[in-house]
């Protein structure tokens, strides 16, 4: 991805580089690698959206779909292994070392560039997230590779190449970017743009172990300490089935209660558009769209949205939209399911009502609780 | 204390229109600023040298028009400011950006001092790829502390710092050593206005221009697209949808009507949801 200006034309020499002639040495890199992310013993969902997507481009390659485990030694590091398995992994490379019990930048760099080093994959995928994204760039400098950050697809060319389309200028435009003549081809899938694959019942795979070649000693980095953000108030929008969203269309910060509302009233999870965020009227975590999260519920329901470019990155995976705006013209109808020309402040509680009428005693206790 | 804080001039992406026939980016009239998330990083560079003392220097890559986003940092408070400019890093992707701007970072050490922290923003809200950082991190083989949230302390004796970095789930703290890089978190603090001494010592300021071998680099196959693996083969709009949204027709009909409308309509599109929402079936 240019990360400079293009508007002075490249010197000609440049494009020397589109010529696609494989150096010699990087002939032998082969299969597909999915970084599988544990941390503190839990294996990050997107690692499995990212092996369903790895399985796919290894069939269409007709090679191996391995995923890498780098943890301590222990349960969790083998449990992620059999992880990788059930969600379509061939065979999974596992290094295990104390050093590895916590994300830091110099074990987890070396571990990942001296695996690639030895074993030649010719795709790595990891999930866009902080670790990832931390751990992607080092290692593709490192190695001297490209990486493509924040892929939304992913396919293979007639010539075997990766294609990866990611998101630029902020969604305005979607751009297809290869890695010309280097290997591995790297990229990183923020979480939830790739469907869940299914789980197989009884995975098998082959497992490669490789020592990680470092000391305690030779890592400067320290960790004093590590503190869990609280979990009952942390928001999972991203993986929430159903959620609620209101915009600046609320207008004002009280309004945000009939979001609350509806989205308690029917097991929802809430978020927001970006403004609320920049007047403080929600926390960060709760942002929705390209500097936000990617959501990827069954239904998401916006309200007093209108639906700019970098909302809408955020929210297109969902399976039904649905948006309340009392802008018939708002950007938002364009590519929503269904829509309705409404004042959300006085809709969204009849909506919650509605809702209420059609819930079950038990369950109405249940949320009530 | 001397800081390095590398910036990027960006268009505002807010504002950015793309061409319904070429497909192409619409620049004419639209402003540029500086990244946002960079601020983060800026502010914090300038903390630390009111604390610590030293000086900033703030350091782009770009077109010389970039300049402007210097000027701007140093209205802020930035000590100096250092352009690199080329016709060569035309096209750099971030392997190619990270090389560049390491090595100007190199020569600025030379020239001004080595620095004892380099920052960048979080990441840049054109290209958005969060690699720069850790890329010139690993070309400079500097520790790297990406996503931080707050710096502890500086021990400028020991040279030793601490910060607390955002991870998944949490927040690690950190002990590491001078010098390194930092990736600043967005929201950790606010830019300052600037003092009027300040803009009007950037309205004067001189602001180093450097080509790529002002900047000592020899590599010239390193930058600019030669030096980028990555290759922007197609650039497209995002398909529009083919069927636009089905409207709820809102005539005549009371809220509580219309409420019960649309969760049926939700419905009939989704029948999975009836298990999903917690309904009894009957309405
Ligand atoms: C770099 C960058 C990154 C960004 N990232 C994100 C991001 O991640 N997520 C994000 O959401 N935005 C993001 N944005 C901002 C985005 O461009 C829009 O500004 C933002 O999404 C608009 O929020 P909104 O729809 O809530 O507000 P507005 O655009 O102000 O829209 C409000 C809508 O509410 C409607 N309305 C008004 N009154 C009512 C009422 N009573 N009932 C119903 N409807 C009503 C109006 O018709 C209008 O359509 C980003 C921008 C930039 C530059």
């Amino acid at each position: 991805m240019s990360t400079a200006n293009r508007e002075t034309p490249p010197p000609a020499a440049g494009r020397a580089g589109m010529k696609k002639e494989l150096p010699e040495h990087f002939k032998d890199y082969r299969h597909v690698w999915v970084f599988i992310e544990l941390e503190r013993g839990q294996v990050h969902p997107v690692s499995f959206e990212l092996l369903g997507e790895g399985r796919k481009l290894a069939d269409k390659l007709g090679v191996e779909l391995a995923g890498v485990v780098l943890g301590p030694p222990g349960e969790a590091t083998w449990h992620a292994v059999a992880e990788a398995f059930a969600y379509g992994a061939d065979l999974a490379y596992i290094i295990e070392d104390p050093l590895l019990a916590h994300y830091r930048n110099e074990p987890f760099t070396r571990a990942m560039t001296d695996l690639l080093n030895t074993y030649k994959p010719e795709i790595l995928l990891l999930g866009a997230t902080i670790l990832g994204r931390d751990l992607a760039g080092s290692t593709a400098t490192t190695l001297l590779t490209g990486l493509t950050a924040d892929c939304t697809e992913l396919d293979v060319d007639a010539d075997g190449s990766l294609a990866a389309t990611r998101p630029t200028f902020g969604g305005s435009l979607l751009c297809t970017i290869y890695t010309i003549n280097y290997r591995p081809q790297m990229a990183t899938v923020r979480p939830r743009v790739m469907a869940m694959p299914q789980r197989v019942d009884k995975p098998v795979g082959r497992v490669i172990q490789h020592k990680l070649a470092m000391a305690e000693e030779e890592v400067v980095t320290k960790i004093l300490g590590f503190l869990p953000d609280s979990q009952s108030a942390k928001a999972n929008l991203a993986y929430a089935n159903v959620v609620v969203a209101g915009g600046l269309g609320l207008g004002a910060v009280e309004n945000l209660q009939l979001v609350r509302n509806l989205a308690s009233a029917i097991g929802a999870e809430y978020g927001c558009s970006r403004p609320l965020v920049q007047k403080g009227w929600m926390p960060a975590d709760r942002q929705i769209g390209q500097t936000g999260k990617t959501i990827r519920p069954k239904l998401y329901i916006a309200a007093g949205i209108s639906g700019a470019i970098q909302h809408r990155v955020g929210v297109e995976g969902a399976d039904l939209i649905v948006a309340i705006n009392t802008d018939p013209n708002a950007p938002i109808f364009d590519f929503v399911h269904l829509g309705i020309v409404t004042d959300a402040i006085r809709f969204l509680p009849a909506l919650t009502e509605a809702f209420t009428r059609r819930l079950s005693p038990h369950n109405r206790d249940k949320l009530a609780s | 204390m001397h800081i390095v804080i590398c910036i990027k001039q960006v268009p505002d992406s807010a504002q950015i229109r793309v061409h319904p026939v070429t497909n192409t980016i619409m620049r004419q009239g639209v402003p540029t600023i500086i990244n946002p998330y960079d601020l983060f990083a800026l502010e914090e560079a300038l903390r630390l040298r009111d604390a610590h003392g030293g000086e900033v220097t703030v350091l782009t890559m770009g077109p010389p028009m970039a300049e402007d986003a210097l000027r701007k940092a140093l209205t802020y408070g930035a000590d100096r400011a250092v352009l690199l400019t080329d016709r060569y890093f035309a096209g750099s992707d971030t392997l190619a950006t990270s090389f560049a701007l390491s090595q100007a970072i190199t020569k600025v050490g030379e020239t001004f001092g080595t620095p004892d922290i380099v920052f960048t923003g979080k990441q840049t809200i054109d290209g958005d790829t969060a690699q720069v950082g850790p890329g010139i991190a690993k070309r400079l083989d500097l520790l790297q502390l990406t996503y931080v949230a707050k710096i502890a302390s500086i021990d400028l004796d020991v040279r030793e710092i601490t910060v607390e970095r955002r991870s998944e789930g949490g927040m690690q703290m950190l002990k590491s050593r001078l010098p390194c890089l930092i990736t600043m978190l967005e929201g950790t603090n606010e830019i300052r206005r600037g003092s009027l001494d300040d803009a009007l010592r950037a309205a004067r300021s001189q602001i180093v221009k450097w080509s790529a071998a002002d900047a000592g680099i020899e590599d010239l196959a390193k930058c600019g697209l030669r030096g980028s693996p990555t290759v922007v083969k197609r650039v497209f709009a995002p398909t529009a949808r083919a069927e636009k949204a089905a409207q709820i027709d809102t005539t005549d009909k009371t809220l509580r009507d219309l409420a019960d409308e649309l969760i049926a309509a939700i419905l009939t599109r989704q029948p999975a949801l009836e298990h999903e929402l917690p309904f009894d079936g009957a309405a």
